[in-house]
């Protein structure tokens, strides 16, 4: 009963926001701009047809595998930079020179290197979903309350122990909001990562209608599907928060 | 103090001085501290807010480097922390992220069942059915027992307590003062406690010191020859205090 009434205000709005563009669309006779209706209607024809379920396949597992890449190496990079002082000084600059180049700006480099399949887009993924996660799993490294390494040292435990018992779990909720940034990240820049994809993906789809016959009720139906999309990966992730070992993180 | 007496001591701190320098400006935090602590005594050090000692017990417990002088642990110099000596300090080190078990287990090392010993701790200080509680799901009282038993478990011969208790309401404090003694009359440690709170150090301990403002020194020193269990309110601990009081300015 409580989520209900929790759902009922965004659903309102949401209820709002597409009568608001039905009337404007109405009011102003677009001949392009389609309804919400027609939305909905392309999309029914894109499942009829059978291709949107391989345009959502293909790009959950390029950022699927692009996102899991980059927990996989910006993890362990995050906490060697966040533990060892000279991995920090050395590697930290080259970071923060990477960071800031949009994923977009690696295109052409993209495709000279790993030409137009799948590998282009999940390098393009990688590379906007690792920084994030680096950054991060470092800092959080450094936060670590230092009550926590005095005692660790006090009780004289061996490196691996305090790796495992204390680091890894002391930094484990921090990771875990870094992931889900990333993972949001990664998801952004599915459309731009699959405009050099070949024939499937959501992006292709919304790249594909414009140019080919101006489906706009098709490119729309690809947005929204990217944003629904997007929501229920964010809600997966915040499960997560709810873990019991990093509990103690959130309800402080 | 001769050399001889000094070998007896289980603790022997001596000469002890520590400057901080930041830029151009140093701060003499410690003067020259000499004190033994007998194997078994429990020696409380009290002084004003701010005079270094958490500085000291820092030293004591090997976190940190004096400029002068050295710490004497069954008379071999020290040389870094370790689980001979266990720091229990007022903002707690309780793992948030391990149950109370595990928080236990955790510094017990080789073979051994570690869980029947964590639990043998627990019910010591009182927290049996609270195995598998998280930190977070405790109180104050109950997360400084999980401190406590966690430093009783590695068997340490000293206990370290930097104003453990100070973070407590007063009523927690008086059990959790209890409490200790209770303990302490089981498991024998030698606890060297530091505090600015008179009466917890004249209730628990055998021996006061008080130190001056900075550069911390040490002043006076107290003997408190009262049986246990003790009554704050008696004449003769109401007098005590009364001069340590004094000793502080007051």
């Amino acid at each position: 009963m409580h989520r209900i009434r929790q759902a009922l205000p965004p659903l309102a709005l949401i209820a709002f926001l597409v009568a608001a563009w039905w009337i404007v669309v109405v009011q102003s006779e677009s001949v392009i701009f389609p309804t919400p209706w027609q939305v909905v209607a392309g999309s029914y024809e894109l499942i009829e047809q059978g291709t949107l379920w391989n345009h959502i396949g293909a790009s959950l597992f390029r950022v699927g595998t692009g996102f899991f890449l980059a927990v996989a190496i910006g993890v362990p990079l995050g906490l060697l930079m966040g533990w060892v002082a000279g991995a920090f000084t050395t590697l930290n600059p080259v970071v923060q020179i990477l960071r800031p180049i949009s994923p977009i700006a690696w295109i052409p480099l993209s495709i000279l290197w790993f030409g137009v399949g799948d590998l282009s887009p999940i390098f393009l993924i990688f590379l906007s979903s690792v920084f994030p996660i680096v950054v991060q799993t470092a800092a959080g490294v450094h936060t670590i309350e230092r009550q926590y390494l005095r005692a660790a040292e006090n009780f004289g435990v061996s490196r691996s122990k305090l790796f495992i018992q204390v680091v890894i779990p002391a930094v484990l909720p921090q990771i875990i909001i870094a992931m889900r940034v990333s993972l949001g990240v990664a998801w952004l820049v599915v459309v731009a990562a699959e405009m050099i994809a070949l024939r499937s993906g959501l992006g292709y789809l919304i790249i594909d209608s414009r140019n080919a016959g101006n489906r706009y009720d098709l490119v729309i139906a690809g947005m929204a599907i990217i944003g629904v999309i997007g929501l229920l990966l964010d809600g997966t992730m915040r499960r997560l928060e709810k873990l019991r070992v990093v509990r103690w993180k959130y309800a402080r | 103090m001769h050399a001889e007496l000094r070998m007896q001591a289980k603790l022997s701190v001596s000469g002890i001085t520590k400057t901080y320098r930041t830029g151009q400006s140093s701060l003499r935090v410690i003067g020259e501290i000499d004190f033994q602590v007998a194997d078994g005594e429990f020696v409380a050090i009290v002084g004003p807010s701010g005079c270094g000692k958490t500085t000291l017990i820092n030293i004591i417990a090997g976190f940190d480097r004096p400029d002068q002088g050295e710490v004497l642990v069954d008379g071999r110099a020290r040389s870094g922390p370790n689980p001979n000596g266990i720091v229990i300090s007022q903002q707690g080190s309780v793992f948030p992220w391990l149950t109370v078990q595990r928080n236990l287990m955790f510094g017990l090392n080789g073979g051994g069942d570690h869980k029947a010993l964590a639990n043998h701790y627990l019910e010591l200080v009182g927290l049996q059915g609270f195995e598998k509680s998280y930190p977070h799901e405790l109180s104050g009282g109950m997360l400084k027992r999980v401190e406590l038993a966690r430093a009783l478990v590695v068997k340490p011969d000293i206990l370290y307590m930097d104003e453990p208790l100070s973070a407590l309401d007063a009523l927690t404090n008086l059990r959790m003062r209890a409490e200790l003694l209770r303990i302490l009359a089981k498991e024998r440690h030698t606890v060297l406690l530091i505090t600015h709170d008179v009466e917890e150090a004249l209730h628990m301990a055998d021996r006061v010191l008080v130190l001056s403002n900075r550069p911390a020194t040490i002043q006076a020193s107290f003997a408190v020859p009262f049986p246990h269990p003790r009554k704050v309110t008696s004449p003769e601990i109401q007098a005590l205090k009364e001069l340590v009081l004094r000793e502080l300015g007051l």
